[in-house]
């Protein structure tokens, strides 16, 4: 550990990250408690009580229902950057489904509908399967992951996270050797969704990524933020997380994820492949053709006459994700 | 319009003319220092200036055709204090800018300036109004003589379709122009109505 290099093959975890023993013996008081059938009355509060414990000490904001995650013993996972605030990081975001304004999501996403839900895993898999949320909640155990968020517009958050690695889904659907590329669909719903049907992009939105990129730790199956459930505007039930990719590569609302050969085609990229490559790493280097990658604003931190702060390559998860891109030229595949 | 036009020269007409002009800047002042611009108060206020620019550059163009139009020759009075409010929130546009997204880093401006032009654009039509709003003053006209006067203040057509361009290029970013379309559909007409109007004299 005195030596850290890049690749950081062999690191411990630190004290804070190992249980402790009330978040320990707490667990066992849950089973004990599930066996006598009050367990779902006290899931919320031992949830809470079990994050705390753990020093990871998300706050609930205290709007939607409980959904605690264990820290994450991930490399990389948790961030020590301040936390963006709740109101903030509900309030001030991208969801075109639901108006071109940062502001309109939270404003227009209430209509969304999110039970009953399910996630329809196709394409090149041994086990193609339709899961409902309830299947995929139970899949894996809930971690809290605390992500730099960087918008491709130049602005910034922080945010805890709850939910699973991808790849803890991708191998229970067991993908072909063909399996090159994973398409992640996200629900296009005219009735509920006022703006899905503007000219603005094609619908469904539609993000993929390399299948060595999904299987990535890191790449989130996000069920939850602040120790909570995910709010509508912010890609309620299920989404993605890609922390060292521009925001808009992390698709929101899922419904579909399909095992393709081939690179899919994806929104952004489809609406201005000049401006939004298949990649969109964030990279100080590469400028969107209208203004600089290389500072962003971080949202309710930065006042208003402090300099913008440096952008860092992929979004400072290069010493985890750089060796996904080895040799390959970031100025073209942007 | 008779009394439209009475009330259009009424001594009050004029300051109160101002303070509509000033409202969304104390607006904006306001909110930014009691913290009403959401979450990004940088790019609200960047916007905000902007879009203001722009709708004031629809109502000072909109004078002289209704003027004539209308045949309210009153209007005329309050051409030069729109303009000088154009010039006004173009001025807190580029301040933003310049604050807020270059932290007054001259050589980091100038190399913003060069490399896109999206930036470029909206700069060349700062520098166009400068010199509108520079001689806006009576002695001014006098001392140019109306003629020249007139053609250099005419720099306010390119003005008006370079500051659609900017905002296209902008909103090009969200893949959004329904609003750019509502600004160009406005200035087009206003520059149309002149055109038309010195073609069929």
């Amino acid at each position: 550990m005195l030596i850290k290099t890049k690749r950081d093959g062999f690191s411990h975890p630190l004290s804070s990250e190992i249980t402790g023993p009330s978040a320990y013996s707490g667990r066992r008081e849950l089973i004990k408690l599930m066996a006598s059938g009050l367990g779902g009355a006290a899931l919320a509060s031992w949830a809470g009580r079990a994050a705390w414990a753990q020093g990871a000490g998300t706050q609930r904001p205290g709007k939607l229902a409980a959904l605690a995650g264990e820290k994450s013993g991930v490399a990389g996972a948790i961030t020590m950057d301040k936390l963006t605030d709740y109101k903030d990081a509900s309030s001030y975001n991208n969801f075109y489904e639901f108006g071109t304004d940062k502001a309109e999501p939270a404003k227009n996403a209430h209509t969304l509908q999110t039970t009953p839900w399910t996630v329809e895993v196709e394409g090149l898999v041994k086990k193609p399967a339709k899961y409902t949320l309830e299947d995929l909640l139970k899949l894996k155990a809930m971690e809290e992951r605390i992500y730099r968020l960087r918008c491709v517009e130049g602005w910034s958050m922080v945010i805890p996270w709850v939910g699973y690695s991808m790849s803890e889904l991708i191998k229970k659907v067991e993908p072909l050797g063909s399996a090159k590329y994973i398409e992640f669909v996200t629900l296009a719903d005219p009735k509920t969704m006022p703006f899905v049907g503007s000219r603005v992009l094609e619908w469904p939105y539609v993000e993929a990524l390399r299948l060595d990129e999904a299987m990535h730790p890191l790449t989130l199956l996000s069920f939850g933020m602040y120790g909570e459930v995910l709010p509508n505007q912010n890609g309620a039930p299920v989404r993605l997380v890609v922390p060292w990719k521009y925001g808009f590569k992390s698709g929101k609302s899922l419904v579909k994820i399909r095992f393709t050969d081939k690179q899919p085609a994806t929104a952004w990229n489809k609406a201005a492949p000049g401006e939004y490559g298949f990649y969109s790493n964030v990279n100080p280097a590469v400028d969107h053709p209208r203004w600089s990658q290389g500072t962003e604003r971080r949202i309710g931190e930065d006042g208003l006459f402090a300099k913008k702060r440096k952008t860092l390559m992929f979004n400072g998860y290069e010493a985890q994700v750089g060796q996904l891109y080895a040799g390959m030229d970031l100025k073209k595949n942007f | 319009m008779r009394g439209l036009g009475d009330a259009l020269l009424h001594p009050a007409a004029k300051p109160l003319l101002w303070l509509f002009c000033m409202l969304p800047m104390l607006w904006l002042f306001y909110a930014a220092a009691t913290d009403q611009l959401g979450a990004n108060p940088a790019e609200a206020l960047s916007r905000s200036t902007g879009e203001l620019t722009l709708r004031f550059l629809c109502m000072v163009l909109a004078v002289s055709p209704l003027r004539v139009v209308l045949g309210l020759s009153a209007l005329a009075r309050f051409r030069r204090m729109l303009g000088l409010f154009v010039y006004a929130y173009v001025c807190l546009h580029l301040l933003s800018y310049a604050w807020f997204d270059m932290g007054f880093d001259p050589m980091d401006m100038a190399r913003d300036i060069a490399k896109r032009p999206f930036i470029l654009v909206g700069f060349i039509a700062f520098l166009l109004l400068t010199p509108l709003a520079l001689t806006s003053f009576n002695r001014a006209i006098k001392a140019m003589g109306a003629r020249r006067w007139q053609q250099l203040h005419r720099a306010v057509y390119l003005v008006a379709g370079l500051a659609v361009l900017h905002f296209f290029w902008m909103r090009a970013g969200k893949n959004d122009f329904g609003e750019v379309l509502l600004y160009a559909v406005i200035l087009g007409a206003l520059l149309a109505w002149r055109l038309w109007r010195r073609l069929s004299r």
